[in-house]
């Protein structure tokens, strides 16, 4: 019997932290948000962060994206093959990289290279005080510190995306049409006839937004709420790439649900 | 003598009356009254897990206490909006006992950093200001170093520099001498007195490192169990008649606070199932 209720008041006490947690990320999203009028006077701290969590993402999003379209191009050309449809390669391998592969790759790598870094980097600040500093020296940490990173990461993600995209459908091209002797000007004539602007390309770019502001508030909402010892560090990380690897796999079925399920 | 337990009001920078402040259902203090004086080195001392940190947290308005007010130059800390709030910390400057230096900058920019955010000094007025900070904590030469390459001891003495940096009225120290050698620990003590005396600051140290906070303090305050113990000048503290207050200045290792941590005897212990 007791060990029924111990189990149950386990339960609930972890109810109660998982709903605090949840006020506490809404009200650290609050003030991040509120900062983007103060950094609005400030575009240099945007600028740095454009560049540690955007550009130095380049690399690993631009070889992935040129792998991944690669392998569709294969596997593409395999099926389609079959069914004597091989000049439809070029539509395939970019409605399945603008639709789905883009966004969501390059917002799990995203997560992986640029989320737990954003992690691990505002937990170490706070576990060394120059977050408690900086509100000591009147500066406001989360403006001065998350609110400019959130927004860079959100920036990114669209940009990194359409990249990943972009290389991809080169990627299919040279396997497709380099290598396995599709048409060229049929590759590239039947893409630009069937992928539609609005149906594909601006879903695709909602998508990423979305993913963009859920990968960047987990990343910095871990660092901020981790505790600040070298343990409390490190889960912290390992929290960000798990939670934003599921929250982008399930916001993708939701999103894709709104968009394509008629 | 005057009597030091009713300073005049306007001789009193910090007044702290009534503190309580729990963690979870432990009390770190229960009915705490400090009055940090104008000009003064005020050290509160304790072991370790009595919220020295705490305190100067509190001070400065990071955390909220559960019961009791304290006033910093007049104001209710606790009681002021985040714009006031904001304007006041401009007026003090905290020391960490790590340093907190923004481990992007170097040195020369952690120092001009409080000088960039609050002031609107061109830059070669800055450069002047910090080489003078710079100078007074002997660090001028160490500008172009990065906070990693810097020693514990030097890591401190750039806070400081950066701390007075505009020109504060009062300086929190977070356990300031822990962990340096000989020589570093000697320049601190120096540097907190000298620099309290000639830029005419309030400082306020919290430690546990006995004789060289004595050494430069002009009022001690003793806590423990979340209560002041002992309180007045380092040499009367020190003749205090109270065991609990000889124990602690003079390093007992057993007096009332016990060498063992409760535990069942040992013989029980050793010999149960």
């Amino acid at each position: 019997m007791n060990a029924v209720l111990d189990w149950l008041a386990a339960l609930g006490r972890a109810g109660f932290e998982a709903l605090a947690r949840l006020g506490r990320g809404h009200v650290l999203l609050l003030g991040i948000l509120r900062g983007l009028g103060p950094l609005a006077r400030r575009p240099r701290l945007l600028l740095v962060q454009l560049h540690s969590v955007g550009v130095l993402s380049v690399l690993i999003i631009a070889v992935s994206g040129i792998f991944v379209g690669m392998v569709l191009g294969l596997q593409g050309h395999y099926i389609l093959s079959r069914f004597g449809a091989e000049a439809t390669l070029g539509v395939m391998v970019a409605a399945s990289l603008v639709r789905e592969l883009g966004p969501v790759v390059t917002a799990l790598l995203f997560a992986g290279r640029a989320g737990s870094a954003l992690t691990a980097e505002i937990g170490l600040m706070k576990a060394t005080e120059q977050l408690s500093g900086l509100e000591m020296m009147a500066v406001n940490p989360v403006y001065r510190v998350l609110t400019p990173r959130f927004l860079a990461s959100f920036l990114s993600m669209p940009l990194l995306a359409a990249m990943f995209s972009a290389l991809g459908v080169y990627g299919g091209w040279f396997v497709g049409v380099g290598l396995l002797g599709v048409d060229d000007g049929t590759y590239w004539s039947q893409m630009q006839a069937k992928i539609d602007l609005e149906e594909d390309v601006y879903n695709g770019v909602i998508k990423s937004l979305v993913f963009g502001f859920v990968c960047a508030w987990i990343a910095i909402f871990q660092g901020y709420d981790c505790l600040p010892t070298s343990e409390g560090v490190s889960r912290a990380t390992t929290k960000t790439v798990v939670h934003s690897a599921l929250a982008v796999l399930g916001l993708d079925f939701v999103l894709t649900a709104l968009m394509f399920g008629k | 003598m005057p009597s030091r337990r009713r300073p005049a009001k306007r001789d009193v920078l910090v007044r702290i009356r009534g503190l309580r402040f729990y963690r979870g259902d432990r009390a770190i203090f229960d009915g705490v009254d400090i009055d940090i004086l104008r000009g003064k080195v005020t050290a509160i001392m304790g072991p370790s897990g009595t919220g020295k940190t705490t305190l100067l947290k509190l001070i400065g308005g990071q955390l909220r206490p559960s019961a009791g007010s304290i006033e910093v130059d007049g104001q209710n800390i606790h009681a002021l909006g985040t714009r006031d709030l904001y304007e006041l910390r401009k007026r003090m400057g905290m020391l960490f006992q790590s340093g907190a230096l923004l481990t992007d900058l170097n040195v020369f920019e952690n120092v001009a950093y409080p000088l960039r955010e609050h002031t609107d000094l061109p830059e070669s007025m800055i450069r002047k200001l910090v080489l003078l900070k710079l100078e007074a904590v002997g660090l001028r030469g160490a500008r172009d170093l990065t906070p990693a390459e810097l020693s514990g001891g030097m890591a401190r003495r750039v806070a400081l520099a950066r701390g007075i940096a505009l020109d504060p009225m009062m300086i929190l120290y977070d356990e300031p001498f822990t962990g340096q050698d000989p020589i570093s620990m000697g320049v601190l003590v120096q540097l907190i007195r000298r620099l309290n005396d000639a830029a005419h600051l309030t400082s306020v140290i919290v430690s546990h490192d006995v004789a060289e906070t004595a050494a430069i303090a002009d009022d001690l305050y003793v806590i423990a169990d979340g209560r002041v113990i002992d309180r007045g000048p380092p040499a009367k503290v020190k003749a205090s008649g109270s065991a609990w207050t000889r124990q602690f200045m003079q390093g007992l290792p057993d007096g009332p606070v016990p060498f063992h941590y409760p535990a069942p005897p040992l013989g029980g212990d050793l010999f149960a199932a």
